[in-house]
């Protein structure tokens, strides 16, 4: 994978399962019917004996994988977002969430694009539901580097997980050094004139962001969040002792998600000037991703605005 | 069988008044679905499953989930007197702190094979530990107590279409039909029958028997284990919600109430000569 190579994030998922199952014979699959979406049919062509195939029923697949992890399985539960943080979020509150079982989650169609799909098919409140709930881990891949690392790191993650991933392409940013740990941020450029954190796929775009402020002299340190539970809190609160002006970005309701996290932070720990570019309280629509990220203002070009606006009332 | 019959008519009797203190101490309790459902589970931890209460992680033992997790005074009640906590714990039933919550919770409750509360969920839980059987090689069976009024929720009927498709042998669901459910009865609020049909479209074997006469339970679950290498078998256990009580048989209005001083006196009475 080079740098700036545009690759699908649920292509590199499929790829790591397979990867990961090959040395950890404890690993299975639970699939409803989207294997063929979510990629996780290559572990299913891999290990047929360890790939089962629930049907459309996805409140049966979860718990069937909580009762399967308490014979010492790591079932991996992977279809739409949507369908795991809405329609089956009681399933994995009870059966999962609450006896700590070591199931791993992945809500594959993050965000706004899902094909077009539309607002039923879009999971733009996902995070926050996963959040709130106790003993979850929440981690948001980015490109395909970190969402083959996040597969192989699971190894080392006991209890229950989300790991969300996206359908559309997204540049490669990370180098083969890089070494994704959960609950920890990333600074990715350096800067003092303002903060953008950052997640998943808009990671990318704050970093084109950051090139086009730098054009102008601004310097902005962009700090990506793929753990967003449990939020690596040092780092906000420096970003908002060192600069005091943060914006973050993200594929996902403004309502419970990054946002949500560290304005959290900050009111508890360290209050400063937030700027939050996510999704307002709507439903999504069909159409193309990047027409939808613009009209909320969830881009480049926003995050460039909203930052020189920011600077200028230094 | 007479004298073995008789053996676990005195713990049937033992567990119901068991029963009454726990939800009369707590002041708080779902007594009508602990009481019909003590025959099952007397059946099945002294006589039915494989288990060993000093090794309650046994790799192979038999494995219980209680879907209808409101009952849990009857589940609590059957596992002290087995032998998997002290019996003065159930006098801590419900309050802060307590190893036993009012729906079982598998990491506080020694016992407990799955955490339960929200409806519908056992028997899926249940198939899946079929499939980790299944997948480690080894061999016991799961028992999935469901009630009626939770077979209204649409994941059960997910996972018996899982089930009677993959034919998962070992499984077997048993359902406390006392026809009783919080507000009224099962046929006013959303009836389930023809329930022997319905499962026997889906794939599973079907036994029916007297879940309150605990030789007919028994002989129900040899017959289901029996029947094991064939695919899932559903025990539909037909019993009286409040059995053994005549004041709160049959009566909804007992579903989710605790008996007070005088009322637990009575029924202990009653308990005594039954």
């Amino acid at each position: 994978m080079k740098i700036g190579e545009m690759i699908a994030p649920r292509a590199a998922f499929g790829d790591a399962l397979v990867e990961l199952g090959k040395t950890n014979s404890e690993v299975v699959v639970f699939d409803s019917d989207v294997g063929e979406s979510t990629q996780t049919s290559r572990f299913g062509k891999a290990y047929p004996d360890r790939f089962y195939q629930m049907g459309i029923a996805e409140a049966n697949m979860v718990c069937a994988a909580a009762g399967m992890s308490t014979l010492g399985y790591t079932p991996w539960v992977s279809t739409f977002a949507v369908f795991l943080a809405k329609r089956a979020v009681d399933q994995i509150r009870v059966s999962i969430a609450y006896p700590k079982l070591n199931v791993k989650l992945n809500g594959a169609y993050g965000g706004i694009p899902t094909g077009k799909a539309g607002a039923t098919h879009q999971a733009i409140q996902d995070i926050a539901v996963m959040r709130a709930m106790p003993n979850m881990t929440v981690w948001v891949a980015s490109d395909a580097v970190e969402t083959r690392q996040m597969v192989i790191e699971s190894a080392k993650h006991q209890g229950p997980l989300y790991m969300r991933t996206v359908r559309c392409p997204v540049p490669v940013i990370f180098g083969n050094d890089y070494k994704f740990e959960s609950g920890r941020s990333y600074c990715v450029t350096e800067g003092n004139d303002i903060a953008i954190i950052a997640t998943g796929m808009m990671t990318p775009k704050a970093l084109e962001a950051a090139k086009e402020l730098d054009k102008e002299g601004i310097k902005a340190r962009v700090i990506h969040m793929p753990t967003v539970k449990p939020i690596d809190e040092e780092a906000i609160v420096k970003a908002s002792k060192d600069i005091g002006k943060i914006i973050t970005v993200e594929n996902h309701s403004m309502i419970g998600g990054l946002g949500g996290a560290v304005s959290e932070v900050l009111t508890d720990k360290a209050p400063c000037y937030l700027s939050r570019l996510g999704f307002p309280d709507i439903f999504g629509e069909s159409g193309d991703n990047e027409k939808i990220f613009s009209k909320f203002g969830v881009n480049t070009e926003n995050v460039v605005a909203k930052a020189k606006e920011l600077v200028k009332g230094k | 069988m007479a004298t073995e019959t008789e053996e676990l008519k005195q713990i049937c009797r033992y567990i119901r008044k068991s029963i009454i203190n726990t939800i009369a101490d707590a002041g708080c309790g779902h007594t009508g679905g602990s009481l019909s459902e003590v025959e099952i589970l007397t059946a099945l931890y002294f006589k039915i499953m494989k288990i060993d209460p000093s090794n309650d992680k046994m790799d192979d033992r038999d494995r219980f989930v209680l879907s209808k997790g409101h009952s849990s005074p009857g589940y609590y009640c059957t596992l002290a007197n087995r032998g998997y906590f002290k019996e003065d714990v159930l006098k801590s039933f419900d309050e802060l702190g307590s190893i036993l919550q009012g729906h079982p919770c598998m990491i506080k409750t020694p016992g407990v094979d799955m955490s339960t509360g929200s409806l519908g969920q056992g028997l899926s839980a249940g198939i899946g530990m079929c499939l980790g059987r299944d997948q480690k090689g080894l061999d016991f069976n799961v028992f999935v107590l469901v009630g009626d009024g939770e077979m209204q929720e649409g994941q059960n009927w997910e996972a018996i279409m899982y089930a009677g498709c993959k034919k998962t042998k070992g499984l077997v669901g048993i359902v406390d039909y006392n026809k009783v459910q919080l507000t009224g009865t099962s046929p006013e609020i959303l009836c389930l029958d023809p329930l022997d049909e319905k499962f026997k479209a889906f794939g599973w074997e079907v036994i029916e028997c007297d879940g309150n006469d605990i030789a007919q339970v028994v002989e129900a679950f040899e017959k289901a284990k029996e029947l094991r290498e064939t695919g899932p078998v559903a025990v539909i256990a037909h019993t009286i919600k409040g059995k053994g009580v005549s004041f709160i048989e049959g009566k909804y209005q007992w579903h989710g109430k605790a008996p007070n001083e005088e009322e637990r006196k009575l029924a202990l009475a009653e308990i005594d000569n039954c």
